[in-house]
Order: C-alpha cells, then structure tokens, then sequence
C-alpha cells in the first residue's frame, strides 16, 4: 500500500475520533436518560446548541477562556436539562410513549425557534479561545484543539464512569434502568434519580456544545440537529440505555464519518451516518452491545 | 392495635377491580400468611402496603399511622421492606451492589457494616459471590440476594411475595427454615404464598384470598385442616 494513503488513513481516523467523541459526549445524554425513561429526548440536541451559546456568551461577553466557558456551559445546561424534565416531562410522566415522543419533538422546535428570536438565526462566530498550534507527527497533522476535545471528553467519560459506577446515586440510577419498580421497593426516589439523570445527561451535552464552538467556529440555533440525530444513531449502535454503547457508537460513527469524507466524498457521509443506523436496525437491533434480557426463574 | 391493618381496601388496575375490600391484620412478631390462587389478588396487596399502588377506597395502618398515604420512599423508612414476586434482583449489579441498594436510606456505615457481615453469615453463598453479577447466580441464590437485600433496610415488616417460586424442593426447605430464622429474630413477616402448605405451616395465622376478597382467614393449623382449604390449595 502506497504511503500516502496510510497516512491519509491515520489522518481521518484522527479526525474521526474527535469528532466521534463529540457525538459521544451527546449520546451519553441520550442513552442515559434512556435507559432510566424508556424516553428518547429529540431535543437532547438543541440541549447541546443551548450549551454552545452559554460558552460563546461566557468567552465573548464575560471575556474568560476555555475552561471557565466549558465550566458554566456544563452548571447551566444541566439545571437547564433539570427544568425541561421537571416542567415538560415530569407532567406526562404517566402518559403514553407517543405523546411523550410528540413533546420531546415539540421542545426541540421551542428549543430552537425561541433561541432564533431572541438571539436571532445569524451564525455567530466563536472566538478563538484556544491556540491555533498544529502538531506534525510525519504527514500527520493534530490540532491542539483536537487534543483539548479528545482530553476533555476523556476527563469527562471517566468522571462519569466513576459517579455511575462508585458512588450512591450512580447506584441508584442502574438500579432505576433494570427495574423501577424494584428500586422503589429499595426506597430510591426515582423523581431525583431522573433529575440527577437529566442534569448529568444535559451537563455533557453542553460540555459538547462548548467543544464544537471551538472546533467548528462557528454556531447557530439549528446547530444541534444535525449532531443530535448523530448522537441518536450513535446511542442506537452501541445499544440504547448502555453507557459504554454509547461511547463506542459515537467514536464508530466519527471514524466512519471521517472516513467517508476522507476516502469517498464528504457529501455523502450523512448517508453513511443514517446507513449505519438502518443496518444496525436490520441485523442488530439491540445494538452492538446490547444483550436480549433473559429472566432466570 | 395490630402492627399492620389493612381496613376493606380496593384497589384497581384501571377498570379491573382487583382488590374488592380487603382487611386483614398483622400483629407485631407473627408470620402471618396469604394464600390463594394465581390472580386472587394477593401480590395486588402487596404492592398496596409498599405504596407501588394506592387503594381507591379503605385505608393501611401501621403503629396506626396512615401508610395508605405514603409514598413507597417514606414506606421503607418507617420500617415495611419487600421482597418482590420473581425476587427483581438488579441482574447486570453485583451482589455487594445489590446489598448495599436495599440499605439506600440508611447512612449508618458501621451498622450497615455489621448488617452486611450478618447478611454473610446467614447466606455464606452469597459471601463467595460478593462481586460477582447478581444476574449470574442460581434461582436459590438470587432468592436469598432478594431476601438479604431486603433484609438491609432494618425492616421491621418483611413481606414476602411467593419466595418458593420456581425453587428446587430442598431450596424450598431452606428458604422457610430462613423465613421462621429472620422472624425468630424479632421481624414481623406477611408472607404471600402459592405453596400453600408450607406456609400455614409456619404462619401463626393466615388469610385465603379468592378473587379480590378474603374467603377464610384462622391459624395456620386451622386453616390446614379446613376442609375447603384442603381441597382447594392443598391437593386432598
């Protein structure tokens, strides 16, 4: 194989993987709220959008930097993620899918059309809080704000790792997605288990808001649904309402993605997104991950 | 005044009228039976005392506070623990994980501690399994993750819902020589049961429930020799 290509490969899956960890950060919410709800929250990616205006407010207005901007981004949307829960979803809690499914959609739109009134449908260009250094590794190019994605999103897998895996509520919250009923039965307050899930799931989200801001440059109200249904077909590839699905189905879909700009043509890499959720439908529905629950008597 | 009384409750899963007005008592150390058919209404009951469903009409007493009122939250802490029908271990946790959930409102460290080491002693199965996934453990051994689970709340009432279910014979055995172990304890148990023989066995007394509403109720004795029980539940 000739070496340029090889390189061409490292390149995109460089690419790929920051990109696809993105989609990660996104999928988490979905997946975990998910997992506790039997709820697919559509406006999960207009939560990430909402993310990438408090991080352009917070390093354009206020004046701070990276941190500071992913910091507020992340305390914002999650109480924001907490309000939609408690004042949207809690009320139809008893209601059926569908019409849970039909308000999901009809935040989104709110979401989205409330944000262009008031902040108008002009893009916004995000200012350069980071450094414009390019590493070269040979032919390879990494950006550092590549890495500052890639670590931040690492940072942040780990911590929520740790909090669903160690401490109470993280407890509580597996225990609400098996059965809900049997954590009633514990004494877990399944409202604040949903709350909490909420909060987690928005703060990552916004986290990613914060993160494509800086990479792409540029945001605007309809920024997020494009990579909302992304993260959706990334939750849906690793296994809906499983934490580590939804991670590697995010880096699957970036690498992919990447891929097929790289290789074949960047306009068709949407088709490539959505054609990986119809074939993972058709032939694994449950997701890579995901197992047929078996009840043992 | 009886620990736990249930005065005429019905309950509905929406048009079904499941409960018709039930009442039944619970004194304070007894092992008290409820046994009945399939659909009689007898895990709907259970499910009404944990406050996972709530009666339409009719009230729960326990120390004679309106429990009926309570959220499910509430009804753990004032001392009524479950150990629900089909036993709905966290599968995919492990066992240690699974033990430390039914101790979820306490924060007593040490005494958790010391519940969990007494939990171990009693179920030496479930020490060998500590950390591995409760999903993975035999129908006997997930039983007595159920029980041990509930039993880390402190509970004061322990309602078992059909613990025999689907366990090998000698698995049967053992799991009531633990039911008559944990109430010679000190806890009150209202055990809901198909096997109807080992529990009035047991029980100091027991109701029969048909249909949503109480047909027979005496000691575990009488109802043993009740010639209606023995026909209907008791094979003879």
């Amino acid at each position: 194989m000739d070496s340029g290509l090889i390189t061409q490969f490292i390149q995109q899956i460089i690419n790929g993987v920051s990109l696809g960890s993105i989609y990660a950060l996104i999928a988490l919410g979905y997946t975990m709220v998910y997992g506790i709800m039997r709820l697919i929250n559509f406006a999960h990616g207009d939560i990430y959008m909402l993310g990438a205006y408090v991080g352009f407010f917070v390093t354009t207005q206020l004046q701070l930097g990276f941190f500071p901007a992913l910091i507020c981004a992340m305390v914002a949307i999650g109480i924001a993620g907490v309000l939609i829960e408690k004042l949207v979803y809690k009320p139809l809690r008893a209601s059926s899918k569908i019409s849970i499914l039909i308000t999901a959609i009809g935040m989104s739109l709110f979401l989205e059309y409330t944000t262009m009134y008031f902040l108008t449908p002009q893009p916004r260009t995000f200012p350069p809080v980071l450094p414009n250094t390019i590493f070269h590794l040979g032919d390879v190019i990494i950006s550092f704000q590549q890495l500052v994605i890639l670590g931040s999103t690492v940072v942040l897998m780990l911590l929520l790792w740790y909090v669903v895996q160690y401490t109470k509520m993280g407890k509580a919250m597996r225990a609400v997605s098996y059965d809900t009923d049997a954590a009633l039965l514990m004494g877990i307050n399944v409202d604040h288990v949903i709350s909490f899930t909420f909060a987690l799931g928005s703060a990552l989200a916004g986290a990613a808001g914060v993160l494509v801001g800086i990479y792409y440059n540029t945001i605007d109200p309809l920024m997020g649904i494009m990579p909302g249904l992304k993260a959706f077909i990334a939750a849906v590839l690793g296994g809906i309402g499983i934490i580590p699905g939804a991670m590697m189905g995010g880096i699957i879909l970036g690498v992919v993605e990447a891929l097929v700009s790289g290789f074949i043509s960047s306009t068709f890499r949407d088709a490539a997104a959505f054609g990986i959720l119809i074939v993972i439908l058709l032939i694994k529905p449950t997701g890579l991950l995901g197992k047929n629950q078996t009840e043992k008597v | 005044m009886a620990l736990l009384e249930i005065n005429n409750i019905h309950v509905y899963y929406g048009a079904i009228h499941a409960l018709k007005g039930i009442s039944l008592k619970v004194e304070e150390g007894q092992i008290v039976a409820l046994i009945g058919a399939n659909g009689a209404g007898k895990t709907t009951t259970l499910r009404t005392i944990s406050g996972l469903l709530h009666p339409k009409e009719g009230s729960i007493l326990y120390h004679g506070e309106p429990l009926h009122e309570m959220k499910a939250q509430a009804i753990v802490k004032a001392g009524i623990s479950q150990v629900p029908e089909g036993r709905r271990i966290f599968a995919p946790l492990t066992v240690m994980e699974n033990l430390e959930l039914g101790a979820f409102l306490r924060n007593d460290r040490d005494g958790i501690r010391n519940d969990l080491e007494t939990i171990f002693q009693s179920f030496p199965r479930l020490k060998e399994r500590t950390f591995q996934q409760a999903g993975t453990l035999s129908g006997g051994e997930q039983q007595m993750l159920a029980m041990g689970r509930a039993l880390m709340s402190r509970p004061k009432v322990l309602l078992l819902d059909e613990p025999s279910m689907g366990l090998s014979p000698i698995f049967v055995q053992e799991i009531f020589h633990i039911i008559k172990r944990i109430n010679e304890q000190g806890t009150t148990v209202l055990l809901v049961e198909q096997n109807a023989r080992m529990a009035l066995s047991i029980a100091d007394y027991a109701y029969v429930l048909e249909t949503g509403t109480i047909s027979l109720e005496g000691t575990g004795a009488e109802l043993a020799s009740s010639e209606e029980v023995q026909k209907a539940y008791l094979g003879g």
